[in-house]
């Protein structure tokens, strides 16, 4: 972990400003599925038949082996997310879904991004802010450098921002995982 | 635990189901199947096409209000019924299809008659199982007939690999199953029963619209109990036809593209609709903007995902519509016993129905579809079943033939298959042998099925072909007319094949009709024939249907001729 501050930086936003209030309508859905083949197909082909327009979808395993988790992130009017969720619940293998509350919801994605990174000012500088964003270096090489973030899409949004003038050569995104806070189900 | 192979378990869960017939089609991948059916129980129908096998399931299921269930082998078998199997998804109507599949190891590799036929049901199936291994199959068969049938009914499809169906186990047929995420049955809550009490006994102008839901479970007493309390005018969906008598003081027929000119009129004069298990569709509703602005709209449904699909509604009642139409009746009898029966707005629905009578007028031959299908009502006992092709021959059917019977009526009405209605009248012959089943045809949709007759003859399942013959794909034509400037493009059928030699070369009864009186002793004739009989009526090729709700229109649009 690089720990280097310099006082002159950005600062990372403050993890109050969530992209909800920047784009009016932003939703994430959780919903538990059985975990068993096909069916990551019967809900993929179910937003493409119904015209779902989805922003991101994280699915992996849970505290129950015979269940997996999926996160949907959309951007949508409340009828569409309505419908969405109604017609998810629909899905027979589709065991629960429900709409979170971003203010009771603890949210993160995961962000890999390779910049050009030759000379030795850019990389000093893109370490510093890879600090103020608690972001970590995972590779180093003669031209490019790789960081490994974590935050909620904004903070990745944010971050993309600050470093896109150095040029971003690749960039792999997770899309969000999420839970309830606190001792909700 | 007894042990068996695949093959015999899935017959045996099938006939624990009570299946009494299955319509299907033999091939390599279900051979095992078709070996182990001949000691089965029930009934095996063999059809010239998998797409009539699907069709004929469809039609035992919408009379019998059970899983029909289909048979059929790997790749082409199994995508010929998928044509049935989109039919009944998009009406609702339960069924069991059953294909045969390569072996397990020969899966993904292109085998000879491979089709991933799950990835190709999966937009119109309720759920479609393909079991890895032979014991899997008697809960397999408990889940699918659970799914198919309960909540808002649909096709389930059950996919078996042939070694899977080979292959010996240790059986456990399961009485009782719980499928994990799907939990169909809702009672109606009765807050949202309170409030729509208190909003139809405050409308002025209150209409019900009956829609399939209402004959999927059945609730045609209790829907008829609503409509006398609140002397409420009564109109349905298309699929809906039937779900209340059509001879009754209070009914109005289908209102939509091609519904009953005083139906589409009353529902805009409305001040609040009761829909049940309606799903305020395109062909019905026009615009769903315009349609149902500044009324109360009730929307009883057991599909959770139907409220708000369409229409935004004020009260939206969850549940089996006949037990929320029961509760609802309970509730408004403590309140009032019945309506002013000699109200304006009641005396409204007379008006409307006489201006109307007066106004459209029949096409001016001596035969026309309208003057044949009153005399087929006229001729044809009250509890016959009645279903249709598609095309001008449904529409006309929809205005001119009035289901006397609640739920002896049904069509193609959300696919609009061409080819349905004939095998379909096969299968509901099947689920009501001792009533007389008629399918009220085109000749372009006849054509698609016609193999089927020699189902109906060797089967003794006797129906009634009533075919309007304007040796066009009449439907279309009007189209052409009254869209493309008479431009026809693709639509004459060209005086091919003559009708009554198809019915005799299979062994069926053909008759043609060219006037009313010809007409009517063909159905006399028809209704004594033990086998099949093709009445091959020859109507105006120019002549269409109105009224007519052009795309794009709200039903105030409506053109009556
Ligand atoms: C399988 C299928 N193919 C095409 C259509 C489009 N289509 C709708 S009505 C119609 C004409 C039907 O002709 P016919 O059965 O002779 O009935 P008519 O309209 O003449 O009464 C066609 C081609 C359809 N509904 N179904």
């Amino acid at each position: 972990m690089v720990t280097t501050t310099l006082p002159s930086t950005p600062t990372a936003p403050t993890p109050t400003t969530t992209l909800a209030e920047k784009i009016g309508g932003w939703h994430i859905l959780s919903a538990l599925l059985e975990n068993k083949p096909g069916v990551l197909f019967r809900v993929t082909n179910l937003f493409r038949a119904r015209n779902f327009n989805i922003e991101s979808i994280t699915v992996g395993s849970t505290e129950q082996p015979d269940l997996s988790r999926m996160t949907i992130t959309l951007n949508s009017d409340e009828r569409t997310l309505d419908q969405l969720a109604k017609q998810l619940r629909k899905l027979i293998d589709v065991v629960e879904v429900k709409v979170l509350d971003t203010d009771k919801t603890v949210y993160r994605e995961l962000a890999l991004i390779k910049m050009n990174a030759g000379d030795p000012t850019t990389r000093m500088e893109i370490t510093n802010f890879a600090s103020i964003f608690r972001a970590n270096i995972l590779d180093i090489g003669k031209e490019t450098i790789t960081v490994e973030l974590t935050g909620t899409p904004d903070k990745i949004e944010a971050f993309k921002n600050l470093v896109d003038h150095f040029g971003i050569t690749q960039l792999a995104r997770t899309g969000v995982s999420a839970l309830p806070r606190g001792a909700e189900l | 635990m007894v042990e068996m192979i695949g093959a015999k378990a899935l017959i045996h869960a099938l006939e624990k189901e009570g299946v009494d017939i299955v319509f299907g089609l033999p091939g390599g991948a279900n051979l095992p199947i078709y070996d182990a059916l001949v000691d089965a129980n029930f009934r095996h129908i063999l059809v010239r096409h998998e797409q009539s096998a699907s069709h004929m399931a469809d039609g035992y299921a919408r009379i019998k209000r059970k899983a029909g269930v289909c048979f059929a082998t790997s790749g082409p078998g199994a995508t010929n019924l998928i044509t049935g199997i989109a039919t009944a998804h998009a009406d609702s109507s339960p069924m069991i299809a059953v294909t045969g599949q390569v072996p397990l190891a020969m899966i993904g590799k292109d085998a000879f008659q491979e089709t991933d036929i799950i990835g190709v049901a999966n937009p119109c199936t309720k759920y479609a199982f393909q079991p890895r291994s032979a014991h899997e199959i008697p809960e397999t068969v408990k889940k699918a007939f659970y799914i198919a049938e309960s909540g808002r009914p649909g096709p389930v499809l059950i996919d078996i690999p042939k070694d899977v169906q080979q292959s010996s186990a240790d059986m456990n047929f399961p009485e009782l199953i719980k499928v994990r995420g799907y939990s169909p049955v809702v009672d109606a809550d009765l807050s949202q029963l309170g409030k729509s009490v208190e909003i139809l006994l405050n409308a002025e102008r209150p209409i019900i619209m009956g829609g399939g839901g209402v004959i999927l479970s059945g609730a045609f007493s209790e829907l008829q109990a609503v409509a006398e309390i609140l002397m409420a005018p009564v109109v349905t969906t298309f699929k809906g036809k039937g779900s209340f008598p059509e001879n009754h003081p209070l009914a109005m027929g289908p209102i939509g593209m091609h519904g009953h000119a005083e139906a589409n009129k009353m529902i805009l004069e409305a001040d609040c609709i009761l829909a049940v298990g309606a799903r305020f569709s395109d062909r019905s509703v026009g615009r769903y903007d315009e349609f149902g602005r500044g009324m109360s709209i009730i929307h009883m449904d057991v599909d959770p995902a139907e409220i708000g699909k369409n229409k935004s509604v004020d009260v939206a009642v969850i549940g089996d519509v006949k037990s929320s139409l029961r509760t609802l009746v309970k509730m408004l009898s403590k309140v009032i016993v019945k309506k002013d029966q000699d109200n304006p707005w009641v005396r409204r629905r007379k008006e409307l129905i006489d201006h109307y009578a007066e106004t459209l007028k029949d096409y001016p031959r001596d035969l026309t579809a309208r003057k044949a299908l009153k005399k087929l009502r006229e001729i044809l006992p009250a509890n016959s079943i009645a279903t249709t092709e598609v095309g001008q021959c449904q529409m006309w059917a929809s205005l001119h033939f009035d289901v006397i019977s609640p739920g002896t009526f049904f069509s193609s009405t959300g696919l609009g298959t061409m080819g349905f209605g004939f095998p379909a009248s096969i299968g509901a012959k099947a689920a009501r042998p001792v009533v007389p089943v008629v399918d009220i045809a085109g000749d372009g949709s006849f054509n698609m099925t016609e193999n089927s007759l020699a189902v109906s003859v060797l089967d003794n399942l006797p129906v009634i072909v009533f075919l309007m013959n304007n040796y066009m794909l009449g439907m279309v034509a009007q189209w052409q007319r009254t869209f493309y400037n008479r431009r026809y493009s693709g639509v004459h059928q060209r005086n091919c094949p003559d009708y009554v030699k198809i019915a005799q070369a299979y062994g069926a009864q053909g008759i043609k009709a060219q006037s009313l009186s010809e007409l009517e002793k063909a159905i006399r004739s028809a209704l004594k024939m033990e086998v099949a009989t093709v009445i091959d009526i020859i109507i105006d090729p120019e002549e269409d249907v109105y009224p007519f709700v052009i795309p794009g229109t709200g039903l105030k649009d409506m053109v009556t001729g």
